[in-house]
């Protein structure tokens, strides 16, 4: 019953974001300042925190997404009826309770209600159960589908898999991203480190040129930001859709013309881990607004 | 090359008839100094890469283009007021050429790292020595003579507007 009049806001948002985007043009250098991320007026967010130690001073201060986009897209984030996510995530829920493959089970059977799953975002990626890999959520997620329900993996930028991630992200929203580097995740987070410091393809550009060097700056109409992944699975207004991580990531080496990595591949996986270590101690934003 | 397409275009002659309107009409064929043949001197490029002189309205539409210069995704150009969005990662390009000679600015379009160690400047006149070079922006890898980003006459095209930026 409340999804229709929240598809029917979402949209005008989206719209009324895609009209103001065209006059937005010389937008501040600057994350924005004073401002606090209250999401339904109850629930503030951490959107800046104190740099990680193993950052080495490689950043000043740590700063979620949210503070460098325009204050339409901003706003849109800070209530549930207008973030246009949630229909996503209402579906993710659905897919929860619902039952699949050959042993007729849904996630709720073994796990009970998804609130259960709070925490769960704030800790990915993180070592497998074997102890022999590291996973992402959307793993775990494939994992139980096959192993316990019978069920045929997800694709990982499938609709469901996307719909699923936010869902849980959702559960965690508030809490903060404290995922572990040490231990059998250390050659992980190293790999990680590596891939964030190579200059990729044919424009020979980093994570580090662009997200460390630049965040605040514009490159063309994009206001650059730390390139951290509190906040996803986001909602992007530009293509009215989620999207994943390493989906986000291929993009941008994709950016710098280079031949890209695959959503899911061991690359991928390792960079989410040591990026999601630069953004230690902000909150888990359920699921973001891009434009 | 691009004269040779606009000439053979139009109908359908026989190549022998082509051969001999080149012969006739056309310039010899241009020369062109491949990436690997340049000649560095400190960073600078004295000699022009090709023998025909560089256009600067071309390099004005090169600078603003996406897949091509888009030198406005991280440089202010003022004079080019047309172009939305201007970036603002490298410096104002407004008075370059008060500052660099020709030689320099060429080197600095060319591969600009020779003049600035370790610059974020990409470098579009250079073809090897990338990792994981793609096929432009689709994220496949690169076919084995990738070209450069801009070709050599581009290169002058773009340094001829830098040129006029006193
Ligand atoms: C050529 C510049 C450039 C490079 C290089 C680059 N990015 Fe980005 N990235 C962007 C732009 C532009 C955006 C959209 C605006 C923003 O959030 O910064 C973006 C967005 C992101 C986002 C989404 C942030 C959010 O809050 O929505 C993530 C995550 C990200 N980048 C990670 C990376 C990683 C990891 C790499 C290296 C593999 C990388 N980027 C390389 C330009 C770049
Ligand atoms: C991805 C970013 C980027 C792009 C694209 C780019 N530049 Fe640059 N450029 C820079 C940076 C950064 C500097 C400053 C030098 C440094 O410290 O590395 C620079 C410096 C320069 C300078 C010297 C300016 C001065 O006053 O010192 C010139 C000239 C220049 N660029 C021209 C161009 C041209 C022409 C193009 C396009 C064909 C272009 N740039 C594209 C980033 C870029």
């Amino acid at each position: 019953m409340q999804k229709a009049p929240r598809m029917a806001r979402a949209l005008a948002g989206a719209l009324a974001a895609a009209a103001l985007a065209g006059s937005a043009i010389q937008a501040s250098a600057d994350p924005v300042e004073g401002v606090d991320l209250v999401v339904n007026n109850e629930i503030t967010l951490t959107t800046r925190a104190p740099a990680p130690a193993h950052l080495d001073g490689a950043l000043p201060e740590v700063m979620s997404g949210w503070l460098f986009r325009e204050d339409a897209t901003r706003a849109m984030q800070m209530d549930d009826f207008d973030n246009p996510a949630m229909v996503f995530a209402d579906m993710g829920r659905d897919l929860w309770g619902t039952t699949d493959g050959a042993e007729g089970k849904s996630c709720a059977s073994c796990h009970g209600n998804i609130e259960e799953m709070r925490g769960v975002r704030a800790h990915m990626p993180r070592i497998s159960p074997a102890g022999d890999d590291l996973w992402s959520m959307e793993n775990f997620v494939n994992n139980c589908r096959t192993t316990r329900m019978g069920a045929e993996a997800w694709g990982w930028d499938s609709n469901e898999m996307m719909n699923m991630t936010a869902a849980l992200s959702l559960q965690s929203r508030g809490l903060p991203v404290d995922v572990a580097i040490d231990g059998p995740a250390a050659p992980w987070w190293e790999k990680g480190r590596e891939i964030y410091y190579t200059r990729f393809g044919q424009l020979e550009l980093a994570c580090s040129n662009c997200h460390q060097d630049h965040f605040g700056d514009m490159i063309r109409a994009d206001h650059l930001s730390q390139g951290q992944i509190n906040g996803f699975p986001v909602y992007r207004l530009k293509t009215a859709g989620l999207v994943s991580i390493h989906n986000r990531f291929k993009g941008c080496v994709r950016d710098t013309r280079a031949e890209t990595f695959k959503p899911g591949s061991a690359e991928f996986r390792a960079l989410e881990l040591y990026v999601a270590s630069r953004g230690q101690g902000l909150s888990v934003e359920g699921v973001s607004v891009r434009p | 090359m691009r004269r040779i397409a606009t000439l053979c275009a139009p109908a359908a002659v026989s190549a022998a008839a082509i051969t001999t309107a080149l012969t006739i009409l056309a310039p010899p064929v241009l020369a062109e100094t491949a990436p690997a043949a340049i000649a560095w001197q400190d960073g600078a490029i004295a000699a022009p890469l090709t023998d025909s002189p560089g256009d600067a309205g071309r390099g004005a539409e090169l600078m603003a283009t996406r897949p091509l210069g888009n030198c406005v995704a991280c440089h202010e150009i003022a004079a080019l007021p047309a172009a939305s969005f201007q970036g603002n990662i490298g410096p104002a390009l407004e008075g370059a050429a008060t500052r660099y000679s020709e030689a320099q600015l060429r080197g600095i379009i060319v591969n600009a790292k020779n003049t600035f160690d370790g610059s974020m400047m990409p470098a579009f006149y250079k073809t090897d020595g990338f990792i994981r070079p793609g096929d432009a922006y689709t994220g496949k890898a690169a076919p084995a003579d990738l070209p450069p980003i801009l070709d050599a006459q581009q290169v002058e095209d773009v340094l001829a507007f830098l040129m006029t930026m006193k």
